[in-house]
């Protein structure tokens, strides 16, 4: 049964691949686009098999507090929402920042502000990349562009989420949450038992089963200032190790580009296409795709950038990243935004028209 | 011990050792409680059940197999003075981690603690909904009738009349609505198991709360539902009264309208 070939939506494969990766504990509420993943899990029954515990929460509130709980005491797990849920969850994401505490958050993106709707989107760009919530923190946020990545980065986030101890979120939206593609499951992996999870997270606040260790307390709280800046100085050190270590990008035709679309996820698709159309008239054009929006891969545009005539950034928003890469490429090259919003998806024309703005 | 030098060397000629021998021993401090200062106001109830609690997870042996979750109010830090594994929740929504924490951890013994302003206020939701499924966990519920930790504001169960630094004419049911009795309220829910209400103005009531908090634990442990122990409280800063004034009157007032004894044990 190993590397199962299947036809999902992006979000039936996150359930499909949490279940296989060892997850310990799906707790979630229900709102389109997203629904399925509870739906899937609730099929799949993983509890009978895994072990894996599935709770519908009576909100996103509760969701993330329960992934607080759960993740303070070591296990493996996660939640999904959209948008409007992820805004109830930042307070508890906060927390778990402060006190360092993993745990997976999965944001099917759709569009604002407010209720919005339901259709895709990526406007919450910002919202992902710089916390969320109060406090000075940052989440890992990595940006699938395909159901395979859907299914392949829950595992890694996981890893990413623990070996920091850090909250970690795959940013999708409704367009591959909702769409249908082959997917290769990821091979199969036991949950961890009780010694490997003291072995791997000897901080968890889980009972301390295993004789030896003294109490462990899970708290952001720190009253005294100077004990609250030197958390708040370690917490950055640790940033700054994961933006040296773990930036992710994918790059295409960049090697003779003197355009660059800078895209991710659904918009990094439909920019492909664009990319390639843009080519056949003759536009010497590249894709830049970040994997991972924080970090974001800045060294590597500014880098690219030297060799640029000008960008052009593809998102479902009004503009959020296009900040992000004009401060990476500070002024050397122009750098223009295109987008469409409410739901309305870029259509692939529009943005080789936006190519010869350039 | 009866070295001359020992700096325990009292007037007397014995030390402390000498004094307190196991066969005289009538009474001491749960080995799980820290020896370090407690931040609690004299004449705090949140001191006597923090103590009980102590006694309740060392009487049952569960010291190494026990999750407590802290609220936020003034037991903020109760992770600081029971020898425990802790996690400190936001505010209100210490149920939601202990569903988690019971659901993962099934064999540990899992409790919050929680003000009234935390747990029938902000964290409503969580409370009821996490006592409704039934999660096999206890909620220790401290009513003070107000707002200890942030300098004495109205909480949900104030009572009618009574003053506060956001009712300073006192609690005007027109203005501010009704206190709440949630306890009744989560006796109604099939999830509960037990749901008791206790305090511990004087030794027989300390007594009985013990008593309380131990069923509620094994009911817990022995996948009964959830459980809820409400212990009327006073908050003596925050009443801005002496603690045997603070005793006194809640015992006329708070008592007058949150009746003890148990509201349900399906036991
Ligand atoms: C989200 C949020 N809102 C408000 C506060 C401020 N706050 C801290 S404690 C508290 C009330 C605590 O009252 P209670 O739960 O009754 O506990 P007590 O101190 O009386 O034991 C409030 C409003 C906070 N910390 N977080
Ligand atoms: S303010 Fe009230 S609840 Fe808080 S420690 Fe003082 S007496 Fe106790
Ligand atoms: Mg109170």
């Amino acid at each position: 049964m190993e590397n199962e070939i299947l036809l999902l939506k992006g979000n039936e494969a996150i359930a499909h691949a949490a279940i296989r990766c060892g997850c310990d504990g799906y707790f979630g509420y229900p709102i389109t686009p997203q629904s399925e993943v509870l739906e899937t899990l609730s099929v799949l029954k993983p509890w009978e098999t895994t072990g894996m515990v599935v709770l519908q929460a009576e909100s996103e509130v509760a969701s993330i507090n329960m992934l607080y709980g759960g993740g303070g005491s070591g296990k493996r797990v996660m939640t999904s929402s959209s948008s409007v849920g992820i805004a109830l969850m930042q307070e508890g994401i906060s927390y778990m920042a402060g006190a360092e505490v993993p745990g997976l958050i999965v944001n099917v993106q759709r569009g604002g502000p407010g209720l919005g709707t339901i259709q895709p989107s990526q406007s919450d760009y910002n919202q992902a990349t710089r916390g969320g919530g109060n406090g000075d923190y940052n989440v890992i946020v990595l940006a699938p562009n395909s159901v395979q990545e859907m299914a392949d980065f829950v595992d890694l986030a996981f890893e990413l989420s623990f070996k920091y101890r850090n909250p970690a979120m795959i940013l999708s939206d409704g367009v591959i949450g909702q769409m249908m593609e082959k997917v290769v499951l990821p091979p199969f992996k036991p949950r961890r038992t009780e010694e490997e999870i003291a072995r791997e997270c000897p901080w968890a606040a889980n009972g301390h089963g295993l004789k030896g260790r003294r109490p462990n307390i899970i708290t952001s709280l720190e009253m005294d200032p100077v004990e609250m800046e030197k958390k708040n100085l370690h917490l950055q050190a640790k940033y700054k190790e994961i933006r040296e270590k773990e930036v992710r990008y994918e790059t295409t035709s960049c090697d003779d580009a003197d355009i660059l679309i800078v895209a991710f996820g659904s918009a990094s698709r439909i920019s492909l296409k664009a990319m390639e159309t843009a080519r056949k008239q003759g536009l010497k054009v590249g894709l830049f795709r970040p994997i991972t929006l924080w970090p974001f891969p800045e060294r590597e545009i500014r880098e690219m950038a030297r060799h640029l005539k000008g960008i052009l950034t593809v998102e479902i928003n009004a503009g959020q990243m296009v900040f992000d890469v004009r401060a990476a490429v500070d002024g050397s090259v122009p750098v223009r935004h295109f987008g469409r919003l409410g739901g309305i998806v870029p259509d692939p024309d529009e943005i080789v028209q936006e190519l010869y703005k350039l | 011990m009866s070295d001359k030098n020992h700096p325990e060397k009292q007037a007397s000629g014995l030390t402390r050792a000498d004094i307190i021998r196991p066969e005289n021993l009538v009474y001491q401090k749960p080995e799980l409680m820290n020896d370090v200062n407690m931040h609690y106001c004299p004449g705090c109830s949140h001191g006597v059940v923090h103590k009980l609690i102590a006694e309740v997870i060392e009487e049952m042996g569960m010291a190494d197999k026990t999750i407590g979750i802290s609220p936020v109010g003034c037991a903020v830090f109760a992770y600081r003075y029971l020898d425990i594994d802790w996690q400190e929740a936001a505010h209100g929504r210490a149920p939601a981690l202990a569903t988690a924490c019971k659901r993962l951890w099934p064999d540990r013994l899992v409790f919050t603690y929680q003000g009234d302003g935390d747990l029938a206020c902000i964290g409503t939701a969580e409370t009821l909904h996490a006592l409704n499924r039934g999660e096999n966990i206890t909620i220790i519920f401290i009513n003070n009738a107000i707002y200890g930790m942030t300098g004495g504001q109205m909480a949900p169960t104030t009572l009618l009349g009574m003053k506060t630094s956001t009712c300073p004419y006192g609690r005007d049911p027109k203005l501010h609505g009704f206190p709440l009795k949630i306890t009744e309220l989560a006796a109604q829910l099939e999830g509960t198991a037990y749901v008791t209400r206790q305090s511990v103005h004087n030794v027989a009531a300390i007594r009985k709360a013990k008593k309380a908090i131990r069923h509620a634990f094994e009911n817990s442990m022995q996948g009964k539902g959830s459980n809820l122990v409400e212990i009327v409280s006073t908050c003596s800063s925050g009443w801005k009264m002496s603690p045997i004034k603070a005793n006194q009157w809640m015992e006329e007032h708070m008592l007058e309208f949150y009746h003890l004894g148990d509201l349900k044990d399906k036991d």
